[in-house]
């Protein structure tokens, strides 16, 4: 008859120091700033995992772009060559106002705007925490991934980085409960700060006086203040609005301008002023 | 050798517990994902509990939170607690049918669900969602299978 536990320390002792040190790492991973670089070795530790349980749907989609047939693929060709045609063609103006926009901003003293630095990301088919709005990409620090970097796709806002690991980062999405990011009315210009709700499709806009001029369907854009979102990129549309006699502030919410619960490619932006 | 072999299963099959738990399913289904890691830690505790006990499920608790993005210690507290509550218990759980053992198991489910709520809850902004509980089900329906997959590997490969 084999010992049941054999030699080592009981198995109340063993509870009691593994509750120990986890409330310990649980209050410095909470508390202490400095452990983010302890993370960052961690994080980059168990990446290979999660390229691991990427790979099957790695592996579905390189097989449908094989199984693809050939019409698919010229008609797939045809709407991107007219696609780019348009652009091109928007892009030609787009040259002469970047320009006069200049001008006037240099006429007026504000400073340039400069183009961003951007790089494409994946998402990378990986689970998260039930409690958070999180994403893991597929660049890390060797890319020059920094935590606080913006996060955006082609539509806009999407979030900013929030721990970063050598091959893979996370993303916390703008709908994360404890996420907030400066914005402004694009109509009107009132600045408000959109907080995330916790659920995928709405953002809370609190702390908004009932005199407040801002009506459903307008389009929150990235104010810049705070230095961390470039200005000017759309964040969500105001889809509800109420005030109740007696509150001293007014109901706002609104939705995500980007689909947060599909997304798939993502950009990376390097703001000007924050380059590392 | 026998210990390396053993060993070498216990683990592989933890990992695979961990590589199910992280794969992404469909929003929908997501909320039903049996708790792996716990069924497949807690088989190994009742089964080998000199083997596989706070130690390893806190150990294997660490790596999840790290692989789930989550603050740091969360489900190590939570898996450490659950499988000193079966290991404690492990001659009762073995008599136990499978059945039985299918309801014990969710209340184990149920434990480490609220550790790792209320742990996130004291250090975070945490809302829960409102389908948070419906993987219990999940796991009991699920544990009468991966009981018979573990028992015939642990007969095949003579894990002791």
């Amino acid at each position: 008859m084999k010992p049941i536990f054999g030699p080592g320390p009981s198995l109340q002792l063993r509870l009691l120091l593994a509750v120990v040190v986890s409330i310990c790492l649980i209050l410095t991973d909470a508390n202490v700033g400095a452990f983010a670089k302890v993370r960052l070795y961690l994080h980059s530790a168990v990446s290979p995992l999660q390229y691991l349980a990427n790979m099957p749907r790695q592996m579905m989609d390189s097989m449908s772009d094989q199984v693809m047939t050939r019409s698919q693929l010229q008609q797939q060709v045809a709407a991107l060559r007219q696609r780019e045609l348009l652009s091109r063609a928007e892009q030609l103006t787009m040259e002469s106002l970047t320009k006069e926009n200049e001008r006037l901003r240099a006429l007026l003293g504000s400073p340039l705007r400069r183009d961003n630095r951007k790089m494409v990301a994946e998402i990378m088919a990986v689970d998260s925490d039930p409690f958070s709005h999180q994403v893991v990409i597929d660049k890390g620090s060797l890319d020059g991934v920094y935590e606080g970097q913006p996060v955006i796709n082609d539509l806009g806002v999407v979030g900013q980085v929030h721990s970063v690991g050598s091959t893979t980062s996370r993303v916390l999405l703008i709908s994360d409960a404890s996420h907030g990011v400066p914005v402004r009315v694009l109509r009107n210009d009132i600045r408000a700060i959109a907080h995330g709700s916790g659920e995928l499709n709405r953002l809370d806009i609190p702390h908004l006086p009932r005199s407040t001029d801002i009506q459903e369907g307008d389009l929150l854009v990235t104010s810049g203040l705070g230095g961390r979102f470039p200005e000017g990129y759309p964040v969500a549309t105001i889809t509800f609005y109420e005030y109740q006699e007696g509150k001293p502030y007014a109901d706002v919410q609104a939705q995500p301008v980007v689909a947060l619960e599909r997304l798939r490619y993502l950009l990376l932006v390097w703001p000007e002023s924050s380059r590392q | 050798m026998k210990i390396a072999n053993s060993r070498s299963v216990v683990s592989a099959s933890l990992f695979i517990a961990l590589l199910l738990t992280i794969i992404p399913l469909p929003l929908g289904v997501d909320a039903y994902r049996p708790d792996w890691l716990l069924l497949c830690l807690v088989y190994w505790t009742i089964a080998l509990p000199h083997r596989v006990n706070v130690g390893v499920a806190f150990t294997v608790g660490l790596i999840l939170d790290l692989l789930l993005g989550s603050t740091l210690g969360v489900r190590a507290l939570a898996m450490s607690i659950v499988v000193y509550l079966a290991a404690s218990n492990f001659t009762r759980l073995r008599n136990f049918s499978v059945w039985q053992q299918a309801m014990v198991i969710g209340l184990l489910a149920a434990v480490s669900k609220l550790v790792v709520f209320w742990a996130e809850y004291l250090v975070n902004v945490v809302h829960m969602p409102e389908n948070y509980f419906h993987s219990i089900i999940t796991s009991v329906v699920v544990w009468p299978w991966v009981f018979l997959l573990l028992r015939k590997l642990r007969r095949q490969w003579k894990v002791t």
